[in-house]
């Protein structure tokens, strides 16, 4: 019986993956060609588009084509309810869909992003974590914190709890061009690149229309068709010529690019950024605050090989060495403004000097290791359980920086969060939904997140048949994701705050919590899960 | 109490919606002489315009077809009021929230019952593909519109006018529900047309027939040989009385007093043996409950308030 029903099964799931492949096919010419052609005919016909009406019609339009984009877009294609959609990514910077070329021995850019198992997982289930692995990565098994005042540090080992990477430093560009890979070999997804996108109206009315009151709809309905509405989201940089190609009454998004191409769509999936336009766009409102602190960046080479990410908290911001491979590693270094523009310009010796500093002597002495709390909390052991492997590690300095190997790069740190992930036919992913600090390096962990539970809502819609832009729908990923991100935001906030004051009392209560880290083993191992991407 | 809140509402829909139509739109009759022609002209075949089996559906002219009408013989000012009526069914934060919510529930039943019967893989996007399917008190299409996403070839069917206006109005939105036929009809009504459907769904339907029994033989009536036919209902149980008629009618407001006669609910054994007396066995039966705590729908197999079932037609 079961050999039967697989036997009846495959043919049909032969014939559909045939009719998906010659559907593709059918496509192809578009997308050589679509730079050019769809833009002249709908600027020729104006509104009667209905020849074209299959050519500009997708099912989801990504627009932003980086990390978290990309990851969107991968994710679409690996699962087999949703890669039979129709999936454009837009993005405006030519680079993005560059290869990665870079040798092994050669600098690696600065932009780097350590990256948790969890995302880890994500790579390896849409197929593009083989290409970081055939490229440059560098694991890191090991990480310690500790604060300038010399009274407490924190080490953790992989092996607390049981694993053999704590994660990995992986270039932005890599990650990058494999997801963009990965996409390619399915031959998925539009990327339609370089391209900008000059407006998106969102369908009007029923967003708002939580009422389900007839009537209002109807007046709605009545003032959008005189045009008296304002429904067309970003009057400043929409001009009138335009709005005539832009359908009222579609109840799906509608994305215009600056070429004049006009792109209809169930799903816009905001993927541009932290200054992203779309969420602008849908007038979606965000809530945070300025850091007044810069992070500079820059790849520099160490006295040896290491695999740990050290991070010492000063007064004025962390500061983070992060190994990249053999003996070059990464420094993110936040700070004020004014530092960050002084360490831009001095000369890269000076830097060097700099660097070595900050990492040991300014503020205060190294720690060291306390034996008597050792001793204690193996005291403890019957009633906090286990002890983590790394409880009587001692503090190990930081190796000394040698040389700086690439120019230094700086930008602003803030706080933003979206107070909602969707609206009707939008959902943000990654940094237009939140940025956070640099500190713990968990920023774009959390967008790789958010994209992997936006294509598990998508899927889920699909399963059961939903329109998958329905707002009802999104909202299982927005509620979903601001649980998991808001209580992750809260923590990066609270250790950017408690570091980044020399009040006793807290610094006080910090090296407590040090040594609470360091020496309660079910604390630490909690610590690290959170820190690696699983759940509390 | 929370449990039936989806369920009621959908079988109070029939009701509900045309006083809502009725009292807001008397302007609408030139919208609807032309909304019928989208909406079949009562010409008894669903296979006059398009041949059911046929595998191929080619998704243009699918997509191409009602976009001709829609921009052809019908009014855009009228179709817009019938999609403003249509956003009220359609309101997924509306009196019909609910409703949407338990949507997906039924729907992956009715996904998994299918897929398992027709043999079909049911890790793609449209396994109903090739399944002519008959949604008799289909509403304003809130099933049918999900199963032609499945990729079935959907024809919904409801007493009520104007609820077949609206579900047509939605359905023509979007391309991949233009192609569900609404005709405003009764099951008995196809039967006399032999039609036959792979599978035949009744939700939400059987508690308000006069006679239960003659419309269960309509349904098997409606069904192929070994096809599917699926009822959902609700439970005659102290809960059930409980939740749909104190809570629901009496306590909340949901729906007005006497919506529901509960004598007429029906057990699942009665179901079963209704079932079994129309030439159906029944194969698979499932709960449908609220929980309070999570906010959530899901299948159970307290099958004690709402219910839902499927059965396959056996030899004639």
């Amino acid at each position: 019986m079961r050999n039967a029903s697989i036997r009846f099964v495959l043919p049909i799931s032969k014939w559909q993956k045939c009719r998906f492949l010659s559907q593709a096919a059918d496509r192809l010419p578009h997308v050589s060609s679509s730079q050019e052609q769809a833009g002249d005919n709908s600027r020729k016909t104006g509104e009667n588009t209905e020849n074209l009406a299959g050519d500009n019609t997708y099912d989801v339009v990504v627009v932003g084509g980086g990390m978290v984009g990309a990851a969107v877009g991968c994710g679409l294609a690996s699962t087999p309810l949703t890669k039979s959609l129709r999936v454009a990514i837009i993005d405006g910077n030519p680079a993005t869909i560059q290869k990665y070329s870079k040798k092994q021995d050669s600098v690696p850019d600065a932009r780097v992003s350590a990256i948790t198992p969890a995302t880890v997982r994500f790579l390896k289930d849409v197929g593009a974590w083989e290409t970081v692995l055939e490229n440059r990565h560098a694991p890191f098994d090991s990480m310690q914190v500790w604060d300038y005042s010399g009274r407490g540090f924190t080490r953790y080992r992989a092996a607390d709890v049981g694993e053999s990477v704590l994660g990995y430093v992986v270039e932005n560009n890599l990650l990058i061009s494999a997801l963009n890979s990965a996409l390619e070999r399915t031959g998925f997804a539009e990327t339609i690149c370089p391209a900008k996108v000059k407006t998106v109206q969102f369908p009007s009315g029923s967003t708002s229309s939580s009422t389900g009151n007839l009537f209002e709809i109807l007046t709605e309905r009545a003032r959008s068709d005189t045009g008296a509405s304002t429904s067309f989201q970003d009057q400043k940089i929409t001009e009138p010529a335009n709005l005539d190609k832009f359908d009222r009454n579609d109840n799906w998004a509608q994305v215009m690019l600056e070429d004049g191409r006009l792109l209809r769509t169930r799903l816009v999936v905001g993927a541009d950024g932290g200054r992203s336009r779309v969420r602008d766009m849908a007038r979606l409102e965000t809530r945070g605050w300025d850091y007044n602190q810069h992070a500079l960046i820059c790849t520099v080479q160490v006295g040896y090989h290491h695999s740990t990410a050290w991070q010492r908290f000063l007064p004025t911001g962390p500061l983070a060495l992060l190994p990249v491979g053999g003996d070059l590693s990464n420094i993110v270094w936040s700070t004020t403004p004014e530092k960050a523009k002084e360490l831009k310009e001095v000369s890269k010796e000076e830097f060097v000097i700099a660097v070595n500093q900050a990492l040991t002597e300014d503020y205060g002495p190294l720690p060291s290791s306390q034996t008597n709390v050792v001793a204690l909390s193996k005291l403890l052991t019957p009633l906090m359980g286990e002890l983590a492997p790394s409880v009587s590690d001692p503090f190990i300095a930081p190796p000394p920086v040698t040389a700086c190997l690439s120019e230094r790069l700086s930008f602003p740190l803030s706080l933003t969060h979206a107070t909602r992930y969707v609206s009707n036919r939008l959902a943000l992913v990654g940094d237009a939904a939140h940025t956070v600090h640099p500190l713990a390096g968990q920023g774009v962990n959390l967008g790789f997140g958010d994209a992997a539970a936006l294509v598990k809502t998508v899927r889920e819609g699909i399963r059961t048949g939903e329109d998958i832009g329905e707002l009802a729908l999104l909202e299982k990923y927005g509620k979903e994701r601001l649980w998991t991100n808001l209580p992750m935001m809260a923590v990066l906030d609270g250790f950017q705050r408690v570091f980044g004051t020399d009040f006793p009392p807290v610094s006080l209560a910090r090296a407590a919590g040090f040594n609470a880290a360091q020496y309660l083993g079910p604390l630490k191992r909690k610590i690290i899960s959170f820190a690696m991407g699983g759940q509390v | 109490m929370w449990r039936t809140r989806g369920c009621l509402l959908q079988s109070s829909t029939l009701f509900r919606q045309s006083l809502r139509v009725l009292s807001s739109n008397s302007t609408s009759a030139v919208g609807v002489s032309n909304i019928n022609q989208v909406v079949s002209d009562g010409t008894p075949s669903f296979t006059a315009n398009e041949s059911p089996t046929s595998a191929e559906e080619p998704s243009q002219s699918r997509f191409q077809k009602p976009k001709e009408k829609y921009k052809g013989s019908i009014d855009n000012a009228e179709t817009a009021k019938f999609a403003a009526i249509a956003e009220t069914w359609w309101d997924h934060y509306g009196p019909y929230k609910p409703l949407h919510a338990m949507n997906p529930v039924r729907l992956s039943f009715i996904r998994s019952a299918l897929c398992h019967h027709f043999r079909k893989d049911g890790d793609t996007a449209k396994p109903l593909d090739g399944l002519k399917v008959v949604d008799v008190g289909c509403g304003g299409g809130l099933v049918c519109e999900p199963l032609a996403r499945m990729g079935a070839q959907v024809l919904g069917v409801d007493a009520v006018e104007k609820n077949i206006k609206v579900a047509s109005a939605h359905a023509i939105q979007d391309p991949s529900t233009s192609s569900i036929q609404y005709r405003c009809t009764t099951a008995e009504q196809l039967v006399l047309e032999k039609q036959e459907f792979d599978a035949v769904l009744a939700l939400e339907v059987i508690e308000h027939v006069a006679d239960p029994m003659e419309f269960c033989k309509s349904l098997a009536a409606l069904a192929k040989k070994d096809g599917m036919v699926i009822i959902s209902t609700l439970n005659r149980s102290i809960s059930s009385y409980g939740l749909a008629i104190v809570g629901a009618e009496y306590i909340l407001g949901w729906l007005p007093k006497g919506t529901h006669d509960w004598s007429k609910f029906m057990t699942p054994e009665e179901l079963a043996l209704l079932m079994n007396r129309a030439s159906l066995s029944m194969e698979e039966m499932a709960g449908i409950v609220f929980s309070p705590l999570t906010q959530r729908w899901s299948l159970s197999d307290d099958t004690s308030v709402d219910y839902i079932a499927s059965s396959v037609k056996k030899q004639k």
